[in-house]
């Protein structure tokens, strides 16, 4: 990353991303248009209820017994709420509570849930990003262990780091989910990349996070 | 039943003939024979290895291209292949790397077997077809460092 953009993401009047946490605050404190509970009226203060969660995610959800990640978390309790129209992924409502959501635990050192049944997820997970796909026949790991560091044509490859999502992206000239940006990688392998949500998604997010830790978050990310 | 059976060999037929890649022959570190009974033309070569879309070529090597300014590095430069391969080296290379090298990240430009999870739109269609790998082929052969073709 080119010291600009490192620059943009370190100063909060400067970071584009800051303003998707901003419209999250004003979600996480308003009511749903059909007048139900927000989501302070459970959570309380984000600032305190919410710090170090995202570091901490995906999860494991008891009700589906399978791990869940932030996105689908936030999906999950606004689904509860009655009268709330559904937040679908990558809408603007359900990216900017995930970056204010993710902005509390700002610097918390990533910490993957050690509970032992994520155990097999994950290492679906490592397989996924060990196996070639796609048209190229290239693998996440190709590109992200061996050659992190490395020039595909101008782009400089990064390690493959979660622990920024959601961010903004200057090429998206807007915010996206770590679920879009591994769309676009998988999307220029010339692979299938799944729908939004899918299992696989979320086991490749589990992988990236233990692979990713001890760095800390550091939601919202800047990126070209 | 039967016309069924016709039916379903009939497609598999034309499924095979029409997947464009699998027509040819490996001998040792080569494909000694030409795809096409058309020779390859250099500069439509030239123009595939330094298109993005197309051969892709860039994405990892370089080469002698002055006026592209973002080039890969994640491979050999493409300087002096010609001096390196025979063209029927350069063949197995382009059709399928894997034979050369099982770990190779370099894309099989001719070959659609032992892929995983190909995009709908890519589905069972090789990256290349024959006439672009021979012309792909013709302008390697040129990059030489001695006696200068450039
Ligand atoms: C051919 C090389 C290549 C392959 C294969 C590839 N990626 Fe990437 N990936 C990149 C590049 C290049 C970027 C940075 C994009 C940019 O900055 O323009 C990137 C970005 C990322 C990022 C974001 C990192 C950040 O700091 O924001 C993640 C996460 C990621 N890739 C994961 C994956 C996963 C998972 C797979 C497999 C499904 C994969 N990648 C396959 C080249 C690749
Ligand atoms: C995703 C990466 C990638 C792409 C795309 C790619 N290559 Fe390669 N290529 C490699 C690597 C890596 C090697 C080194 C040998 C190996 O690891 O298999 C190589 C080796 C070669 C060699 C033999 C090495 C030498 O110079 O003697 C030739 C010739 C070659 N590539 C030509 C091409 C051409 C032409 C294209 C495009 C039509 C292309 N490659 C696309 C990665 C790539």
């Amino acid at each position: 990353m080119s010291a600009s953009t490192q620059a943009m993401q370190r100063d909060d009047v400067q970071n584009p991303g800051m303003l998707a946490a901003g419209q999250g605050e004003a979600l996480w404190n308003a009511q749903p248009p059909g007048g139900g509970q927000s989501c302070a009226s459970c959570h309380g203060d984000a600032t305190a209820s919410m710090k170090g969660v995202a570091a901490r995610y995906p999860a494991f959800d008891e009700a589906t017994r399978r791990p869940i990640d932030l996105q689908d978390r936030i999906r999950a309790c606004n689904a509860r709420r009655p009268g709330a129209p559904d937040m679908p992924h990558e809408s603007e409502e359900l990216v900017a509570l995930s970056a204010y959501v993710g902005l509390q635990s700002r610097g918390t050192p990533t910490a993957p849930d050690p509970d032992p049944r994520l155990a097999p997820f994950r290492a679906r997970g490592q397989a996924l990003f060990e196996r070639p796909i796609g048209q190229l026949n290239l693998s996440c790991a190709a590109c992200h262990d061996a050659r992190a560091g490395g020039r595909l044509a101008g782009a400089l490859i990064p390690q493959g780091h979660p622990n920024g999502y959601p961010l903004y992206r200057l090429e998206w000239q807007g915010m996206g989910s770590l679920q879009r940006r591994l769309r676009n990688c998988m999307t220029g392998v010339r692979a299938e990349a799944p729908p939004f949500g899918a299992p696989d998604f979320v086991e490749l997010e589990l992988y990236l996070q233990s692979r990713a830790a001890p760095l800390a978050v550091e939601t919202p990310a800047v990126r070209p | 039943m039967a016309r069924a059976i016709l039916f379903l060999a009939t497609l598999v037929l034309a499924s095979s003939a029409h997947a464009d890649g699998g027509r040819y022959e490996v001998l040792g570190d080569e494909i000694p024979k030409p795809l096409t009974d058309q020779p390859g033309d250099p500069a439509r070569g030239r123009a595939i290895v330094v298109d993005r879309r197309k051969g892709l070529c860039l994405l990892c090597h370089s080469g002698p291209f002055p006026e592209e300014r973002f080039q890969g590095d994640l491979a050999p430069s493409l300087e002096g292949a010609g001096d390196r391969n025979t063209p029927g080296a350069l063949r197995l290379r382009l059709v399928d790397s894997r034979r050369v090298n099982t770990d190779t990240i370099m894309p099989p430009y001719f070959e659609t077997t032992g892929l995983h999870r190909v995009a709908p739109e890519f589905r069972d269609k090789t990256i290349l077809n024959a006439q672009e790998i021979e012309d792909v082929i013709a302008f390697l052969a040129t990059l030489k460092t001695t006696g200068g073709s450039r």
